[in-house]
Formats: structure tokens, C-alpha cells, sequence
């Protein structure tokens, strides 16, 4: 039973494996023959000239991953929630509180929440053009190309896709 | 966010569509009919043949029972040997170091019980090896032995008046071989395909785009999240389980995953309706859980779709929910249910961190591990609801003034008490030991252990006290699930809840099969006008109120400190 449960079942499951997309090691995204993350694993953007993710309890590290487990009236965590609002502000003039969704400022369960919604997306717009120096409409298009939607689930932008197309936007 | 529900719906919907022919067929293999995978019998035979096993010999109560916690027993020594010593065993490419003995103590129970609690974070702390040989292994055995005593309860309602209750081991390696094995590889491929690591490569190292340097954890993951979630097990292979991209890649895992969890359990309530022949039975217990768990379900979609008041008064767009704690791509809606789904089963395995939910969802979730039954976990799901039939037909027995009746046995005191104390039993150990470390908490925060009790809690007050019941709720219902903030991992936390592991897996099992070995001794009696119809609507109410009764006298005052006193002080 051992070797049917420990040994077969896996060794048939990794030989399934090897033909799916990224042979069953995870898929990755290469810029330019490097490998620079995978597709399904969230990563730290903290620039100005980035879309930035969600906040992350493990900082993106995907050695391990973890959520901040923080009850919804614990006050030590409302106030972090409260400075990252003001920091969002902060590093996004012109943008008005309650335009920003609380997936930009909450922690995702895994720590490694490789997406974020398209209004997440949206409203970082204004703050990547004026860094970066491109026409506002421009960046908004490439998010309208970015956003993935599925049937039934909620829409999302991939963070790393969405910056790596960003990197390639003239 | 509409559509979002309509996911929740359908999900559930086609979950049942699933385990209505599912149940049919579980019924089939076990009255050993002929079914689509008589292609395993050779398998079967070749077991059977080198472990010297009869499968056609019969058992009566204690013959099943001795059999089932003498295999356990082994389990367990094997698993915690393995566990200490995983450092020097192959199969470690992250070079991960042995657990301690009072952690290996817990995880070997945790998953020999089926409950799966982990106070050690998948990517730290096993190796690939412990994780097939240990962790894998035990989450096919324990489901199958869940199944095996199911099938006990179901020879004993079936026969008239036998010892009978089946051989052990013939239907615990058919659990494995025609039901659990099967399914797992159909749900280990969709993994797979959808991104979910299936090779033994260690640790990746990566620079990351804006120039960090990350490690990505892999592994051989695929196989072991398919079982996790059809078993009812529910430790996953990541720390933070099917919330980690890589265990439950997108929306439609999501889907396949939530239906893993829910799919066997409904089924062998059909099974059960096929197995003795009794089908209005079967659909009145089906609808009896079906409508607590609607019920719970609406609740927590309700309370995380809406989100946290807290952040409301933050002043930000809080349109999709309450998302600390939950992922983008599944979103509110789903999160919430799976939460529902997981604690209903004694699953345990989230795809969001409960400790997060809002106090309300909260609340529920905690409530639904108490009362464990609302399908249940693989097999002993049924077992917990037959102690509920037993107190519904002695309470009914009493209003109406004859002696109870089971499905033609007389149910006389040694049964009834047995039932009682197994109900007291578990509300015992909830709050008894909650009770304990909250006393520590209190009065001894600063006491010279490795971990103070004063650092146990992530957060304060009323969610600190639920993070505490949630953990020994979740033991005693071997459900797996936690408030993860909780430092549980040390030595009073992992040996507090190995106890109660182990008492609330082995009690609720041998109590209901001694029940039914004692009831199906007796003399039957056949049906008259004056017999108290179990299959009836009316009986079905009565369970229901026998449940909500029962579960508000033990539990409420409990959950009054924790759930209800936060949702008062939020609202």
C-alpha cells in the first residue's frame, strides 16, 4: 500500500506532469532568455514606474509563504491598513481615497498573490505615465489589454506580465 | 460580483449532480458488484495475497474495531519515526532539518486521524519523502479507514439480526483502489495541466524583475493536493495551502478543488440510500445537512462579499469584498464558500486564511467544525449524524411514549448513553482545553515555556480567544483548518491538541460502531403502524432540532466570547 500511495501514484502523477506547460516544474517568464520570475508566483514591486501588487507577509519571498492571519478588528492592523493608504496617496497625487480598492492595501492569504484587480490596476495609471513620461491613454490601454477575465471568476491583471509589458511600451 | 455567486451556485450544484452517480457506484463496489473498474481486481487480489488477509471473513463489532486501531497504531510509530529522522532520509534536495518529537508527535496523529492540523509550514518543514511517505500515504489510510467504519454502520442498519459487520480489510483497500485512487489521479492531471508542480526539483533561485534575489518552493505537489481534497484531509503541501498560486492556480482549480472536498462526502449519503436499500432515508439526511449548510454558505458569502466595516471607515473601494487574507484571482464569493465547505467535511484545507474572515464568518465556520456532521469527513461524517439519529429517536421515543426503534432494533439505555456521552463528550473537550489555555493566556502570560502563552496570540481580545477555540475545535472535529496566527507550534500547543486529536477521531468512530454491533444483536423487529418512521419528514426535522439544539446548549456561550462578542464591537 506504501509503495502504491508513496511511490507509484507520485511517479505516475510527475510522468503526467512532464508534458504539461512547464514540464511540471512551474511555468516561468523569461525577459530576453532570462528568467526574471513564474507566471503564477506574485513579486515585489515597490518603484514608482511599476504596477505594485498587494502587500505581502512573507515579502514575496516564495521560499515560504504565509498570510498576516490579522483579525478584522485588531487595531494594530486597521492603523497599517490606514498607513498604507496614506502611503499610496502619497506616492499617487491627484488620486482620491475611496478610489482605491482594498485589495491594494489588504495582505492576500498566500503572500505570494501573483495578481490584482483592474481597478488595483487603473488607478496606479496616472503615477506610471508621469513617471515614465508616456501619454496617460497609452498605459491605460495596455491595461485593458492585461485584464484577464474568466467566466465566472473575478477579473484579474498579472502583475509581473503587466510590468514586463510595461518595460517593452514605448 | 454577481456572477461570482452564480460561481458559488453552480459549484455546489454540480457538485451534487457528481455525487449522486458517485454514490450509486460506492454502493455497487462494496456490495462487491460488478463496476467500470473491475480492472483493479487483480491489484486487489495480489494485496490481499501478500499482507494474508481474507477479505470474505466476517467481524463482529470488536473483531472490526481491533483491527482498525491495531493498523492505526502501526501508522503511527512509522509516521513519527519518519518524521524525526526525515533529515537523514533521501528525497530532501532543500536539506530541511528533522521535526522535533513533540511536533512529529502531533503531525504523525494529525494525519493518522485524518485531521491534518500542521504546525509546521509545508516548505520548511518536511522533505519530498515525508511528504509521499508520510503525508500522502496517511492521507489515502485514514480516508479509507474512515470509509471501512462507514461500512460497519452500513452492514448494521442492512441486516435483520447479525455479528456481521463486514470485513475491514476488504473494504479499506477498496476504498483506496476503486474510489480514492482513481479520483486522484483524474484531479492530480487538472492540476497539473493548470500549473501545479508535479517534479521532485528542490528550491528554484531567481532574480526577480525588479532585481530581487527569491527562492520559488516546487516539489512533487499535484498527487498530494488531489488526495488532501478528496479525502476530507486537507493538509496541504504549502504553508498556506490552496491560498499558495501554485496549489490552486486559477478560478477553475478553484472549482475542481472545491468539488473534491464536498463530492465523497454527499456521495456516501447516497451510498448509504443504495447500499441498504432505504433511498427516502438517504434523501431525508442528505436534505437535513444540505439545508444547515445552504444556510451557512448564504451567511458567509453574505458577510465577506459585503467586507470589513473596519476598512469601510477607512474610506476605500471595498466593491470585492473582504479581501485580508483572500486571494484576487478566486475572489470573495468563492473563498467564502470553500470556508463553509472545508469546516462542514472536516476537510481543513483553505484557500483563504480564516483567521481574517470577518467575526460573523467566523463564528460560523467555528460553528460548523462543532457540529461536523453537515456531510461530514469521508465515512465518519455519517457516523457523527447516526449519534444524532440515536438522541432524535430516544427523544422522540420519549414524547411519544414507546420504547425507540432504529430501523427494526430496540434502542435501550446502554445505547443512548453511549450516544450521549460521546455528544458531551466532544463539547467537553472544546472547552475544557480552550478553557485551559485561556487560563494561561490570562494569568500566566509570562510563564518560562519555550513559546510565553503571553506570544500565543496574533491578535487581541475577543479574535485572540476565537484563534484558541478555533484550534481545538478544529482538533476535536479532526478538521485541520486554524486561526494560523495562533504560535502553535510548541510543546503545550502541539501536545494539548495531539490529546484531543485522538480522542475526538477514535471515540466518535468506535462509539457509533459498538451502537450499531449492539443493535444489530438484537431481535428484529419488523414495521407496524406504531413504528416511529425514521426516513419520514418529520423525523428529519426532529434530527434538526436534536442538532441545533444540542450543539446551542454546548456551544454558545463559547462562541458569545469570541465571534459574537467582535461582531458587537465591529458592527
Amino acid at each position: 500500500m506504501i509503495i502504491l500511495c508513496a511511490v507509484l501514484y507520485p511517479l505516475l502523477i510527475a510522468g503526467i506532469g512532464k508534458v504539461a506547460p512547464g514540464g511540471g516544474k512551474g511555468e516561468t517568464v523569461s525577459v530576453n532568455g532570462k528568467v526574471v520570475g513564474y507566471e503564477k508566483i506574485g513579486q515585489r514591486f515597490t518603484n514608482d514606474n511599476y504596477f505594485w501588487g498587494r502587500p505581502s507577509a512573507v515579502d514575496y519571498n516564495a521560499a515560504g509563504s504565509a498570510g498576516s492571519n490579522k483579525g478584522p478588528s485588531n487595531p494594530d492592523y486597521l492603523q497599517l491598513v490606514k498607513d498604507r493608504i496614506d502611503s499610496f496617496l502619497v506616492h499617487n497625487p491627484g488620486i482620491k481615497k475611496e478610489e482605491i480598492p482594498a485589495d491594494l492595501v489588504t495582505a492576500s492569504g498566500s503572500g505570494l498573490d501573483p495578481h490584482i484587480s483592474p481597478a488595483a490596476a487603473y488607478v496606479q495609471v496616472k503615477r506610471i505615465a508621469t513617471v515614465r513620461g508616456i501619454a496617460e491613454n497609452k498605459v491605460r490601454a495596455l491595461v485593458d489589454r492585461q485584464v484577464e477575465k474568466t467566466v465566472l471568476g473575478p477579473s484579474v491583471v498579472n502583475v509581473l506580465k503587466i510590468n514586463i509589458a510595461l518595460d517593452n511600451l514605448k | 460580483m454577481n456572477s461570482e455567486i452564480t460561481g458559488v451556485v453552480l459549484i455546489f450544484l454540480l457538485t451534487v449532480i457528481l455525487a449522486y452517480p458517485l454514490g450509486k457506484y460506492i454502493a455497487r463496489v462494496f456490495a462487491g458488484e460488478k463496476t467500470i473498474t473491475g480492472f483493479m481486481n487483480p491489484l486487489e487480489k495480489f494485496i490481499f495475497r501478500i499482507s494474508g488477509i481474507n477479505p470474505r471473513k466476517s467481524m463482529n463489532w470488536k473483531q472490526f474495531l481491533k483491527a482498525m486501531l491495531t493498523i492505526n497504531l502501526l501508522w503511527l510509530v512509522y509516521g513519527m519515526f519518519l518524521l524525526i529522522f526525515q533529515d537523514k532520509l533521501p528525497l530532501n534536495p532543500d536539506g530541511n532539518p528533522g521535526q522535533t518529537p513533540d511536533l512529529a508527535f502531533n503531525t504523525a496523529i494529525s494525519f493518522l486521524v485524518n485531521c491534518n492540523l500542521q504546525h509546521y509550514s509545508g516548505e520548511s518543514g518536511l522533505t519530498y519523502f515525508t511528504q509521499l511517505f508520510v503525508v500522502t500515504f496517511l492521507q489515502f489510510v485514514s480516508a479509507a479507514t474512515g470509509i471501512a467504519v462507514m461500512m460497519a454502520l452500513f452492514n448494521g442498519l442492512k441486516e435483520k439480526t447479525s455479528n456481521n459487520l463486514g470485513n475491514f480489510w476488504n473494504y479499506f483497500v477498496k476504498s483506496i483502489t476503486r474510489i480514492l485512487l482513481p479520483l486522484s489521479i483524474i484531479v492530480a492531471v487538472i492540476l497539473a495541466f493548470n500549473g501545479t508542480p508535479t517534479s521532485y526539483e528542490g528550491k528554484d533561485s531567481i532574480v526577480t524583475l525588479q532585481g530581487d534575489s527569491v527562492q520559488v518552493s516546487r516539489g512533487p505537489a499535484a498527487g498530494m493536493i488531489a488526495i488532501k481534497q478528496l479525502g476530507t484531509n486537507g493538509g496541504g503541501w504549502f504553508g498556506v495551502n490552496s491560498a499558495h498560486p501554485l496549489e490552486n492556480p486559477n478560478y477553475l482549480t478553484n472549482a475542481v478543488e472545491t468539488i473534491s472536498i464536498l463530492v465523497i462526502p454527499i456521495a456516501l449519503v447516497f451510498a448509504l440510500g443504495f447500499y441498504i436499500n432505504k433511498r427516502k432515508l438517504a434523501n431525508v439526511i442528505f436534505a437535513v445537512m444540505t439545508f444547515l449548510f445552504v444556510i451557512f454558505c448564504a451567511i458567509t458569502v453574505y458577510y465577506e462579499t459585503k467586507g470589513n466595516p473596519a476598512i469601510d471607515q477607512l474610506g476605500i473601494a471595498q466593491t470585492a469584498g473582504s479581501m485580508e487574507g483572500k486571494e484576487v484571482r478566486l475572489g470573495a464569493a468563492a473563498t467564502a464558500f470553500w470556508s463553509v465547505a472545508t469546516t462542514s467535511t472536516s476537510n481543513g484545507s483553505v484557500n483563504g486564511m480564516h483567521d481574517s474572515l470577518t467575526p460573523v464568518s467566523g463564528g460560523v465556520v467555528i460553528l460548523d467544525m462543532m457540529i461536523n456532521a453537515l456531510y461530514g469527513g469521508v465515512g465518519v461524517g455519517l457516523l457523527n449524524y447516526f449519534i444524532f439519529i440515536i438522541i432524535a429517536v430516544f427523544i422522540s421515543g420519549l414524547m411519544v411514549g414507546r420504547t425507540p426503534e432504529f430501523m427494526g432494533h430496540k434502542v435501550e439505555a446502554r445505547e443512548v448513553k453511549i450516544a450521549a456521552l460521546v455528544t458531551l463528550l466532544s463539547a467537553f473537550l472544546i472547552k475544557g482545553f480552550t478553557a485551559l489555555a485561556a487560563y494561561m493566556v490570562a494569568h500566566h502570560p509570562d510563564i518560562a515555556w519555550q513559546v510565553k502563552p503571553g506570544a500565543w496570540l496574533n491578535n487581541p481580545s475577543y479574535h485572540g480567544f476565537s484563534e484558541m477555540l478555533y484550534e481545538f475545535t478544529s482538533a476535536n472535529a479532526n478538521n485541520g483548518s486554524g486561526f494560523e496566527g495562533l504560535g502553535d507550534n510548541n510543546i503545550f500547543w502541539n501536545v494539548t491538541t495531539g490529546i484531543v486529536l485522538i480522542l475526538g477521531r477514535y471515540l466518535p468512530i468506535i462509539a457509533p460502531v459498538a451502537i450499531i454491533g449492539l443493535l444489530a444483536k438484537k431481535k428484529f423487529i419488523p414495521e407496524s403502524p406504531g413504528t416511529l418512521r425514521t426516513d419520514s419528514g418529520t423525523f428529519g426535522v426532529m434530527t434538526l432540532a436534536v442538532i441545533i439544539i444540542i450543539t446551542a446548549l454546548s456551544y454558545l456561550p463559547a462562541l458569545a466570547l469570541g465571534p459574537l462578542a467582535e461582531y458587537f464591537s465591529l458592527y
